[in-house]
């Protein structure tokens, strides 16, 4: 695709989105038990005050800036770009954020905003760990309880994290149901806070689930579109042809978007497509999904005819998740934003390959979009920068990895 | 054939006792077993049996109807199998047949198809744990032109200004869920639990108020009968099942339950409230 095809801004106010009842067009919602639906009024009444609350925002701007160290770099990748010959390539290193991730961005926004509802406890679901940790971190300076629900499969495949939840006192609570994977974990979260909704917050850890989920987390995650526009702007004196990012549920997606969605730039999201496109193992909510509903909300979910959930693969645990945030499917359907894929392969070479040139071992959800940015950069000409959310660094990726280092 | 759940109620009036209404995940421990289960729960008396339509993401649940339905959807029951399992059994049934049901596999078959589909297997309501007022608009639609009861929950968390939103919307009878949790969970029964259960029957008007989640003894079922027009009994039904050494041994202890608790509804014969103790 050529840089004249770049999507003119729409109209409307973007930040408006979704509507009072968490619609984004046909997307988003709140389907859940009625147990839940006086917390997710609650949730939402004490969300908008605090959103207009300038202490609120001091004081988180306060933590994001003194504790978790942001802004985060805005990186030319030199030596990646001369590699693949085109645009210039720009990483927003998440990865440097207190905690490796961006998770951390949204965790302290909701712990915030649980204490000030007067909540003594966090539940959280992680996949990769990620937000387990970002939560169970929050949750640590704030003096709140914390307990991580957890695919027992993903506790495997992601050792090292569970260790820093428990150094950091959440307890992890394994889930054996289904798939043992990130789906499952949000389920059982659900359950938990059904039954303990009077003092626990539920800190989601994406853009998913019933509304003002999606509209709230995404609006913490924000923080990165917002400083990389500035960032880029400052430095280049221009805004940059074409944004990137990996895309599981879609939070770093839809932070690093949503601040651009005025503006004439190209975005892409990457998902995982595992072992392939035309195989059954892979996550292509918004590639293969269709409209469904799960976790209280309307999205693009990977299901049979009958409306049973499908198990998505990636060897990413964050992004081995079969939904994906209903403003994603919002975007998708309006062709604002193009979505496209990366293998397990392809996201392993990419993460090897950005190790190896920048010195920066990406996890293994954010080199999805250093896969796709090898794809795309090459056709775009060497004055357009694509500026790419590197949202995690690859740590916690390095046991799963080894084995393949030994091959 | 299958009642309807105004005759269910006004039949469990006339004996002067709270309606037996016990759930079965549809198509477990197999089809031909639980068409078994349903005919022997309706013989035993109970006004309206729940089946419920296995689904992969069982929010609403505790672990033994998680268990039950995932080993349903284990041996290929889909909500077309267990609809036409519903048809088989349903014209010799005295009970009135209600589907408990996520709402995917409503909203992937078509709401107006599953609708007629539900209507014409005999099926009277149908309950959609993750339906709240708020979003059941298109469905209810679609189920009163098929003829079907849509059935709201209310919730211990519920306050009492959001209750005419879903007495609104709400045809057949009331959910009202008796503890803040999943089903299957441990249940304790508090004098506020019933002086509640008293105000929301209340506030229902003529709309009968049926209570479940962790009901699991005859104990707790003869208090809430006290206080309600129906007692829902789901896990503790499907647990024996699990459990059982065989399909027939499971099922004979799955009825017997059933047979007690059945016997305990009846508003004679309820012990004193102050008796009712936590859970085992």
């Amino acid at each position: 695709m050529s840089l004249s095809s770049v999507s003119s801004p729409l109209p409307g106010n973007w930040a408006e989105q979704p509507d009072a009842a968490g619609r984004f067009g046909d997307f988003g919602g709140r389907f859940v038990p009625e147990t839940l639906m006086p917390a997710l009024y609650e949730l939402t009444e004490a969300y908008e005050r605090v959103r207009q609350d300038p202490t609120f925002a001091a004081e988180l701007n306060d933590l994001l800036r003194h504790y978790v160290g942001r802004p985060t770099p805005l990186y030319e990748a030199k030596r990646l770009t001369a590699h693949l010959g085109g645009a210039r390539i720009f990483l927003k290193r998440e990865d440097l954020a207190h905690t490796g991730a961006h998770k951390i961005n949204n965790a302290l926004g909701q712990g915030l905003l649980a204490k000030r509802m007067g909540k003594t406890r966090i539940i959280a679901e992680t996949g990769a760990g990620q937000h387990g940790v970002a939560t169970a971190t929050a949750a640590a300076l704030l003096g709140l309880e914390c307990s991580v629900f957890m695919g027992s499969l993903d506790i495997e495949r992601q050792a090292l994290n569970v260790i820093r939840m428990k150094m950091l006192g959440a307890t992890v609570e394994p889930v054996e149901s289904g798939g043992r994977a990130l789906k499952d974990a949000v389920n059982q979260a659900i359950r938990e806070w059904v039954a303990r909704v009077a003092d626990s917050h539920y800190i989601i850890g994406s853009v998913i689930g019933p509304h003002p989920y999606p509209r709230m987390v995404r609006d913490f995650q924000a923080v990165i579109g917002r400083e990389a526009r500035q960032q880029i702007i400052e430095r280049e004196g221009r805004l940059p042809e074409a944004l990137m990012a990996c895309v599981g549920a879609g939070s770093n997606a839809m932070g690093l978007f949503h601040p651009f969605l005025a503006d004439p730039v190209r975005m892409v999201g990457v998902e995982a497509a595992g072992k392939g496109a035309h195989t059954d193992k892979h996550a292509l909510s918004l590639g293969q999904g269709r409209p469904g509903v799960l976790h209280g909300a309307n999205l693009y979910l990977l299901q049979d005819p009958d409306g049973q959930v499908i198990e998505a693969h990636s060897i990413a645990a964050g992004l081995d998740y079969p939904g994906v945030g209903p403003e994603h499917g919002f975007l998708k359907d309006l062709g604002r934003v193009e979505y496209t894929s990366a293998t397990d392969d392809e996201a392993v070479a990419a993460l090897m390959l950005l190790s190896r040139l920048e010195g920066i071992i990406p996890a293994l959800e954010s080199a999805h979009a250093i896969a796709q940015a090898t794809r795309l950069a090459p056709s775009l000409p060497p004055d357009a920068i694509l500026l790419i959310c590197l949202s995690g660094r690859g740590d916690k990726d390095v046991t799963q990895l080894a084995g393949l280092l030994e091959d | 054939m299958s009642a309807s759940l105004n005759q269910a109620f006004a039949a469990a009036r006339e004996k002067n006792r709270a309606a037996f209404i016990p759930f079965v995940s549809g198509g477990f421990p197999d089809p031909a077993a639980c068409a078994d289960l349903i005919r022997g729960l309706d013989d035993l008396g109970a006004e309206v049996i729940e089946v419920g339509v296995p689904f992969s993401d069982p929010m609403a649940d505790g672990p033994v109807i998680q268990a039950s339905s995932q080993r349903a959807l284990d041996q290929g029951m889909t909500p077309g199998r267990v609809l036409e399992m519903v048809a088989e059994v349903a014209p010799r049934l005295r009970a009135a047949l209600v589907l408990m049901t996520y709402y995917n596999p409503v909203l992937q078959t078509g709401l107006a198809g599953f609708a007629r589909l539900a209507a014409s297997a005999g099926v009277a309501g149908v309950i959609v744990p993750d339906l709240p007022p708020e979003e059941a608009g298109p469905w209810r639609r679609a189920a009163s032109d098929g003829g079907l009861d849509t059935i709201m929950m209310a919730a211990p968390t519920t306050p009492a200004s959001r209750l005419p939103v879903i007495l609104d919307s709400c045809r057949g009878f009331l959910y009202y869920v008796s503890l803040t949790g999943v089903t299957g969970a441990g249940l304790t029964i508090a004098p506020q639990s019933l002086e509640r259960l008293a105000g929301i029957r209340a506030a229902a008007g003529g709309l009968p108020v049926a209570v479940g989640f962790g009901v699991a003894r005859p104990e707790q079922a003869a208090a809430l009968a006290s206080a309600a027009d129906g007692v829902i009994v789901g896990s503790a039904l499907m647990r024996p099942l699990l459990e059982a050494s065989s399909t027939a041994r499971g099922l004979e202890a799955s009825l017997s339950l059933a047979g007690a608790i059945n016997a305990s509804l009846e508003r004679d014969a309820r012990p004193a409230v102050h008796d009712m103790g936590g859970m085992a």
